[in-house]
């Protein structure tokens, strides 16, 4: 069991710094939800700051990626996500279409060059 | 909310009538939403997206049972990817937790808009607390598609039924992307990893309602690999802060100016 879980640390570390920092704003949202306008500006601000902080986290894997994902040059990186981008413009905004041909283009291009 | 109408591709499941007998039954209702998991494309986006988070998982050298907890616990993918991103580049267990909570703040405003549906005048607050746990981006939108369709009473079972089945598909995919980053050969794991930036970089651009939105994410990706260059440990926040503020002065300014 202890080689499923991992450290009891490691579980402490999801519980202090993933469940609760992330699930007190569900909360926050049942407890004080009524007296909040929907529409209000801080709120477009807060959903700019949470995409931003979003849109970081996807440049980082792409730009320092984990594991296997190193093993393929930059370039190809790079062009598998805009190729994906470009599929899902040209198909009125298809998530599956997008996310398919990126991967079309990345396992060619790394079958390519060997 | 325009963007829920075209979601569903296929209807197989079809809900009985609002006035049908059928709906007596709570268990019923919560069968209903769990079966209603096979409606809607955003549960392929979500088990892709899920197959990613279980490779980054493994990749970043958490165990498989840590990586299912932060699934049943966090339920919330960005907040995952930040999480086991950051604290797997070495970051503290107090700098993961802050990028976490600022992540996570968009879930009050889905929170505040989506309970009001759910409750009757006999709702206390501690009916809601599970059905509040499973609000993330996916059951926000498809509560706003189904919820319609079924009996007030049996709102809160229904959303209990649809989001257990979410999490099971969920359970599932970061098993199934745990062990295949293990197993396969590195070509495929490499696949299996870039899930995650196309899924949530689409699934974002979808999403997007106003200049502001689209400004964060544009100018959210070309900042980043610039504030890495000053290694702070902060660098996520630190771009993902200064462009979200940016989007929203370019925002507040072009509404003052129409004003």
């Amino acid at each position: 069991m202890s080689e499923f879980f991992g450290s009891p640390h490691a579980l402490l570390v999801l519980v202090l710094a993933g469940f609760l920092p992330n699930e007190i704003w569900r909360m926050a949202g049942l407890w004080f939800g009524a007296g909040v306008d929907e529409g209000s500006e801080v709120l477009v601000w807060v959903r700019a700051v949470a995409t931003a902080i979003l849109a970081g986290v996807i440049a980082q894997i792409l730009v320092q990626p984990p594991g296997a994902l190193a093993g393929v040059p930059d370039w190809l990186r790079y062009g598998a996500v805009a190729a994906g981008f470009a599929v899902f413009m040209l198909t009125r905004r298809s998530i599956f279409a997008g996310v398919v041909s990126g991967e079309i283009i990345l396992l060619a291009g790394k079958w390519w060059l060997g | 909310m325009p963007a829920t109408t075209q979601i569903s591709i296929w209807s197989s499941v079809a809900l009985p009538p609002l006035d049908s007998p059928q709906w007596k039954s709570p268990i019923r209702a919560f069968a209903w939403g769990m079966s209603s998991v096979a409606s809607t494309v955003l549960t392929l986006v979500l088990f892709a997206t899920y197959l990613g988070i279980g490779a980054l998982a493994h990749d970043s050298h958490f165990s498989l049972g840590w990586v299912l907890g932060s699934t049943l616990l966090v339920w919330a993918g960005p907040a995952q990817i930040i999480l086991i991103s950051t604290l797997g580049s070495g970051a503290t267990a107090v700098q993961a937790a802050i990028a976490v909570t600022v992540s996570a703040i968009r879930l009050f405003p889905m929170v505040v808009s989506v309970l009001p549906l759910m409750k009757t005048p006999k709702t206390r607050r501690r009916h809601l607390v599970l059905a509040t746990h499973f609000i993330a981006v996916t059951l926000w939108v498809e509560c706003y598609r189904l919820l319609p369709k079924v009996p007030r009473e049996r709102r809160i079972a229904f959303t209990h039924g649809l989001g257990c089945g979410l999490v099971i598909v969920c359970m599932v995919a970061t098993t199934l992307g745990y062990e295949l980053a293990a197993k396969l050969p590195p070509l495929f794991a490499a696949a299996i990893l870039l899930l995650t930036p196309l899924a949530f970089l689409l699934s974002t651009a979808r999403n997007c309602k106003q200049i502001s939105d689209v400004l964060a994410l544009v100018l959210g990706l070309a900042l980043f690999p610039l504030v890495s260059m000053l290694h702070t440990g902060v660098d996520i926040l630190i771009s993902g802060v200064t462009a979200g503020s940016i989007a929203y002065g370019v925002h507040w300014w072009r509404e003052r100016a129409r004003a």
